[in-house]
């Protein structure tokens, strides 16, 4: 391809990405209808729901013209937080009470009193309430979300109303040899445990608005309970996931299962029933499920609140709720819908609805969040058998005292900045006093700078404001408690808190230094492999004789070119212990399948397994390019004078490959270190937290234990100051050449 | 080595790189099988993953999926995607030679601190730099904008291709540019034909891998990005992963279609990545 097609192409491309990019929404006239909003993470029938109701929305008025944004479920939260405060929020968003509390204090969200006295009536009582912080509403309630007990009508008439009974049908209906199983569920998710914590009378808050408890007597006879299902009567699959539920229902040998409204449209072929929880026997209550409430939340920052308000009342209107009941089948918050025949009769919706009338809504405070990671350590814990029930939730309760930790005092700036200052002139004053120059020197010095200036230019702007601008903020948080969209400068104390490990021996999976141990290992032994996998197929590939090899460096590609969250995925199902291939492949070759995930070292190995597979190919091709730099004269001249093939490899390939190769090892290095996604989606840090890595540990902080920013940019701090350390001191040992030795 | 020996290692060879790509492409193979197994995900225990009824069901429903407006999201998804990696590539591999280059070649105070500073900005793990990268990009001007998008992954892919072609550079003796330069050719000259037609094995590696860090990005994609006609392919991809539900066969079916473009552009790249420099008086 010549330099001129490029740049013409180039070009073009470049003009497209500067045609203006909002033109296509932009409206025509002055008087034309004022834009609404609204984004939303649904997908499939409740998006065509929504899309509708926003058509007849638009054509029943003209003031407004609402527009909907559908964004992955997975940023949506990150997106909101990142853009209402900047005022590129939408108007409109439809979200769970899950963060209500946080985002009400946080001034994001806008109050909606007036409308909430309005139409009380016209809603549950605890779905408003669940929407209720700090005395305001914030929310009107979309639709119900809790659990019910699906069961295959082939293989059970009547469902079970009672613990005893329940757990008598499953026993009756499992047959592990033949992977039947009486109840299939996702019992390491604290969201469809809750129901049996309820039923033995617990809760996770002893009282509203304190710190949960999680290791209550209420709590260990719920998580005994499961335990012997799944244990001894073994009526529950290992490692359930959502998917593989789904899987063993639809193939008929998963005679009960317990999971929220969304279910039924994954169920596929099997005449099903669904019931309400059952009671537990010994304590007489119900087993009552979490209730989770959709709502449809009004942006703070909106220039168009009332059109919002509208549009919000809208949906939950009696219309409204009738569409997203049929065409979404979602189980609609509004009463007058179930007044319609259609509606009222529809099994799926009655039953779910009564279901959520004996729900407990879940708490929407801030308090809530950090509990999940606990729980459903304790639960793996328990359910592998690794824990007693007590014992796990004795640690998870441990857990969540060290996640929740109280605020260290704030202080003032003043010190430190001054400290800062003095650092800085101190610096500076060292790197005058160290070159006396004469004249001609400096002028040498300053035409040699100009002229690398000019060249690096480009690339040294771009790198100032986007990566080393949010690089100093990111440092500077880390001197921040953040609570809720409020920052306290606190100094050093983060810091104090991660080096000391106060709340954690040191020895455990929480604690730096532990993971900042299984960090090491981690890269170690992942850059070791990936170096010896990739040079040596590509000096296999490098022959010049060898037949097939285009063919073979494309194969060889192909884990690098297909997107990583799908095949880490993947991998982590051939490491199901029952039902992945590679337990097939152990039951082929007459061994024993193990189980991978409840010991430190088989997880380990299968995450390493895993980035192997998805990184020796970025290395292969490094290294090929990296062959190139050697001349094919060398490796006749030490043939003709009698070197075997490891003397050459050895004595040219090795020393000669040092330059061209070195700085892909090195960034290797550094981003296996911070490698975060394999480790998250393979062994998830199991078991018990010990897999994680340090840069998984500082995700945790910041999105799952309570959004402690300053908490996790201190983490990062402290792995980027780690690993700055450990570059300078590799550099010293190895003294690197300098440039142009070649 | 005589002909016997160069048969065998021919063999030897073959003998490794088969099983080894055997066990590279078992995965991919249940990718595959979760793309062709019409409707929902079937259990499938056991070491073939290939469904025996095999549809393409799941493709076609991704390919011809259209948002609100009635357009189709996938195509144009793609073709959004491919404009912002191939800028990211051309714009990546242009600033970051001729930085290379500089800290090769010249001596000037502050090269050292240049290079280890290129390195440090890999040290910090991005899951804290999404939030002020957006207030940046709201400052400039460039948020809800492809344009501003694929200057953050060029910025992206600036550190790594900087080092590994000022490694690569730094192989190249510089007698050659000094012999140019007795011919009277001048600096930029000798840059653009001397010096880097001899990188082309580290400018391949340094676009491939530009491409590959715009193509499959999603998380800064959708962070940045307010419009659906604006999204790029991983976007749309991750849209089909739910709250509760992911749509295993379309996503499947998106990330092997997904990956095709990165295939191609590796294949077209590979005769620059192993092309021979030619032999004799290049190197000394």
């Amino acid at each position: 391809m010549s330099w001129r097609n490029c740049l013409s192409v180039g070009l073009a491309a470049l003009a497209m990405l500067i045609a203006p990019a909002r033109a296509a929404d932009m409206p025509a006239a002055a008087t034309a209808p004022e834009r609404l909003l609204v984004w939303h993470a649904y997908r499939a029938a409740e998006e065509r729901a929504l899309l509708q109701l926003l058509a007849q929305f638009n054509a029943s008025q003209s003031r407004y013209r609402a527009e909907a944004l559908a964004l992955p479920y997975d940023v949506y939260a990150s997106k909101l937080t990142a853009a209402i405060p900047s005022g590129h929020g939408p108007d409109l968003f439809l979200f769970s009470q899950e963060r209500v509390a946080v985002w009400a204090r946080a001034g994001l969200l806008a109050p909606l009193d007036a409308d909430g006295a309005e139409l009380a009536a016209g809603f549950p009582a605890a779905s408003l309430e669940a929407l209720r912080s700090a005395g305001h509403l914030y929310g009107l309630p979309l639709s119900l979300k809790c659990d019910a007990l699906y069961y295959n009508r082939a293989l059970i008439s009547t469902p079970p109303s009672t613990s005893d009974e329940l757990e008598r049908e499953a026993r009756r209906l499992t047959l592990a040899s033949e992977g039947r199983y009486g109840l299939a569920y996702e019992a390491n998710d604290f969201f469809h445990h809750a129901a049996w914590l309820h039923g033995y009378g617990g809760g996770v808050f002893i009282e509203p608005g304190h710190r949960a408890q999680l290791d209550s007597s209420a709590a260990v006879s719920a998580l005994e309970f499961v335990r012997r299902l799944a244990l001894e009567d073994q009526v529950i699959p290992e490692e359930p996931s959502g998917t593989l539920v789904a899987q063993l229902f639809n193939a008929g040998h998963a005679a009960m299962v317990i999971n929220g409204p969304w279910f039924a449209g994954e169920v596929q072929g099997i005449d099903y029933g669904i019931a309400p929880l059952p009671r537990i026997t010994s304590t007489g209550l119900l087993a009552a499920p979490l209730l989770t409430v959709e709502a449809a939340l009004v942006s703070a920052r909106s220039p168009v609140q009332d059109g919002a308000r509208a549009l919000a009342r809208y949906l939950v209107s009696t219309e409204g709720a009738a569409v997203r009941a049929r065409v979404g089948r979602q189980v609609v918050a509004t009463r007058s819908a179930y007044a319609l025949a259609d509606i009222g009769s529809d099994p799926l919706l009655s039953v779910f609805r009564e279901a959520a009338e004996h729900a407990v809504p879940m708490d929407n405070t801030p308090a809530m969040l950090p509990v999940w990671e606990p729980e459903k350590r304790a639960l793996v814990a328990a359910l592998t058998g690794a824990a007693s029930p007590k014992d796990a939730l004795a640690q998870a309760q441990r857990r969540l005292l060290a996640t929740t930790r109280a605020a260290p005092p704030s202080r003032s700036p003043w010190p430190y900045l001054a400290a800062a200052a003095l650092l800085l002139l101190g610096g500076l004053a060292v790197a005058r006093r160290r070159a006396p120059q004469s004249n001609a020197r400096v002028q040498y010095i300053a035409r040699e700078l100009w002229r690398a200036a000019a060249y690096c230019a480009p690339a040294a702007t771009s790198i100032l404001v986007l990566v080393l601008v949010p690089f100093a903020v990111g440092l500077g948080l880390s001197f921040f408690h953040h609570d809720s969209g409020h920052y306290t400068f606190v100094g050093l104390a983060n810091f104090i808190d991660i080096l000391a490990s106060r709340d954690y021996r040191i020895s455990e999976p929480m604690s730096f230094w532990f993971t900042l141990a299984v960090t090491l290992l981690w890269t170690a032994v992942n850059v070791a492999l990936h170096v010896s996998i990739g040079l040596g197929l590509a000096l296999l590939l490098r022959d010049p004789l060898l037949r097939f090899k285009g063919i073979y460096r494309v194969l060889l590609i192909i884990p690098w070119a297909i997107p990583n969250y799908i095949t880490a995925l993947v991998w982590k199902g051939m490491f199901h212990r029952q039902y992945g291939a590679i337990s097939a492949l152990f039951t082929a070759l007459h061994l024993q399948p193990i189980s991978w995930f409840t010991s430190f070292s088989t997880a380990f190995a299968a995450n390493v397994i895993t980035n192997t597979w998805l990184g020796f190919p970025f290395m292969m091709v490094v290294a090929l390019g990296a062959l190139q730099s050697i001349p094919q004269d060398l490796y006749e001249a030490a043939e003709v004078d009698g070197a075997s093939r490891w003397a050459q490899f050895r004595h040219i390939t090795l020393p000669l490959l040092k330059p061209a190769l070195l700085p892909a090892i090195i960034l290797g290095a550094v981003w296996t270190f911070n490698m975060f996604n394999i480790v998250y989606l393979v062994s998830g840090g199991e078991p018990g937290g010990s897999t994680d890595i340090l840069v998984s540990e500082a995700y945790r902080w910041a999105f799952q234990r309570n959004e402690q920013f300053g908490f996790a940019a201190a983490y990062s701090t402290l792995i980027f100051l780690f690993l700055l350390g450990w570059s300078a001191l590799s550099r010293r040992l190895a003294r690197e050449p300098s440039a142009g030795a070649a | 080595m005589s002909a016997r020996e160069k048969n065998a290692s021919q063999w030897g060879a073959h003998l490794v790189l088969i099983p080894i790509c055997a066990l590279t492409l078992y995965p991919v193979l249940w990718v595959i099988g979760l793309a062709l197994t019409p409707g929902e995900a079937h259990l499938r225990a056991g070491l073939w993953p290939l469904p025996a009824h095999a549809s393409l069901e799941h493709v076609g429903a991704l390919l011809s999926s259209r948002d609100a407006a009635g357009q189709l999201i996938f195509v144009r998804q793609l073709f959004n995607s491919l404009v912002v990696a191939s800028a990211t590539t051309a714009i990546g591999v242009a600033l970051s030679v001729t930085a290379a280059y500089a800290l090769s070649r010249f001596s000037f105070p502050g090269r050292q601190l240049g290079m280890s500073t290129l390195l440090a900005t890999q040290m910090f793990p991005a899951t804290m730099m999404s939030v002020p990268l957006y207030a940046i990009l709201d400052r400039l001007h460039l948020l809800d904008s492809l344009a501003g998008l694929t200057i953050v992954y060029a910025t992206t892919a600036i550190p790594f291709s900087v080092w590994m072609l000022k490694g690569y550079f730094d192989t190249i003796p510089r007698d050659l540019e000094e012999a140019a330069l007795l011919d009277g050719a001048t600096q930029g000259q000798i840059f653009l034909k001397v010096v880097l037609p001899l990188a082309r094995p580290a400018l391949a590696v340094t676009a491939l891998f530009s491409f590959m860090t715009a193509w499959n990005e999603f998380v800064l994609a959708a962070t940045f990005i307010d419009g659906q006609s604006r999204f790029t392919l991983p976007v749309a991809l991750q849209r089909l992963v739910g709250e509760y539900h992911t749509e295993w066969g379309q996503f499947a079916a998106g990330a092997l279609l997904v990956s095709a473009p990165v295939m191609l552009v590796f294949f077209a790249l590979q005769k620059h990545l192993v092309g021979g420099l030619t032999a004799g008086g290049v190197k000394g």
